[in-house]
């Protein structure tokens, strides 16, 4: 019985093994995990694009409210795609979006904002090499962030914000924080 | 064949190119030689497996100048790779520190090679007590042998 249990153990081994490789299979390695999650919002003082008519965006600006920190920038393509979405996010008026304009002629972001509407309560500029969204630990635009009341930055997605990820991810976050 | 070899030789002797321009240097030599070894310890979180002083992506771009930033401002190299780990985890550190989540990548191996040893080692011995079965019967057997011999009689 023990010896025949010996014999298995390779074939038990090697099943084990299999189970991982399979899960790897499926893992994104793009998807970093954030360090900053739970932690509070990096100290930031951004100054507004120009005729936007807000004072930009400090990191006060970030409590008192659950909010959601979009970067993006007028050459970010994915950034065109998931613009329609945030506009949408706007209208319904669930959570107020604050949008970093990262490593960005700040009169292009704004141009891009006048192209392709609004959906921001605040913008700040963050030109290269974009200190602000490095202090956000930022891989690439489109990255968006949910904050919490107290300032802490309670989920990060990295890519294009689409219903899905809106309705089965984002939205129920936001919707329990705001309780 | 001569062509082959000046072919191999050719490559023996090209360095792979950095992407950093000349334009990013410092102007102090020392400093921008401790830029550059901090940026080849630090990964390029766009093109994974490549370091920012390797790297051509914007990000690795901004991320070579944030690290002059902080030698320009005094700050050491550890220093510097902190203020990046801060940001983007130990991910960002091309080689893993060793800690409680890097110890099993760390130690893994050595525990394998152990294990291994161990094993093999009841393996021989069990080997070796086989053996030894076959070697004279144990008093205690030779007494019952005899008793059972007594009996038949």
């Amino acid at each position: 019985m023990k010896s025949r249990l010996a014999y298995l153990l390779p074939v038990l081994i090697f099943v084990g093994l299999l189970g991982f490789f399979f899960k790897g299979l499926f893992l994104d390695p793009k998807a970093i995990p954030s360090v900053l999650i739970d932690k509070p919002v990096p100290n930031i003082d951004l100054a507004a694009l120009p005729g936007r008519g807000d004072t930009g965006l400090k990191s006060e600006h970030l409590k008192g409210q659950v909010s959601l920190v979009n970067i993006f920038g007028s050459w970010c393509v994915a950034c065109v795609a998931e613009h329609p979405y945030l506009m949408k996010i706007k209208a319904e008026g669930s959570v107020p979006i604050m949008g970093i304009d990262w490593r960005d002629d700040p009169k292009a972001g704004m141009a891009w904002l006048q192209k392709h509407g609004d959906p921001y309560e605040r913008v700040g500029a963050d030109p290269a090499p974009g200190h602000a969204s490095v202090d956000f630990g930022v891989t690439g635009a489109p990255e968006s962030f949910v904050v919490d009341r107290d300032g802490r930055i309670r989920y990060k997605h990295v890519g294009i914000i689409d219903d899905r990820v809106w309705k089965q991810t984002l939205l129920p976050i936001i919707k329990e924080l705001q309780k | 064949m001569k062509r082959l070899m000046l072919a191999l030789m050719a490559l023996a002797i090209c360095s792979p190119a950095l992407a950093v321009d000349p334009g990013e240097m410092l102007k102090d030599p020392a400093l921008e030689a401790r830029a550059r070894d901090v940026g080849a310890e630090l990964r390029c979180v766009v093109c994974q497996n490549q370091s920012i002083d390797d790297s051509d992506a914007d990000l690795a771009k901004d991320l070579r100048q944030i690290v002059r930033e902080r030698i320009t401002a005094g700050d050491s190299n550890d220093q510097v790779k902190q203020y990046l780990v801060d940001r983007y985890g130990d991910y960002v550190l091309l080689r893993p520190p060793f800690n409680a989540k890097t110890v099993l990548l760390w130690l893994g191996p050595l525990g394998f090679a152990i294990a291994a040893f161990f094993i093999g080692r009841a393996y021989y011995r069990r080997q070796k007590q086989e053996a030894v079965a076959l070697s004279p019967l144990s008093a205690q057997e030779s007494a019952e042998i005899d008793r059972l011999m007594k009996d038949r009689n």
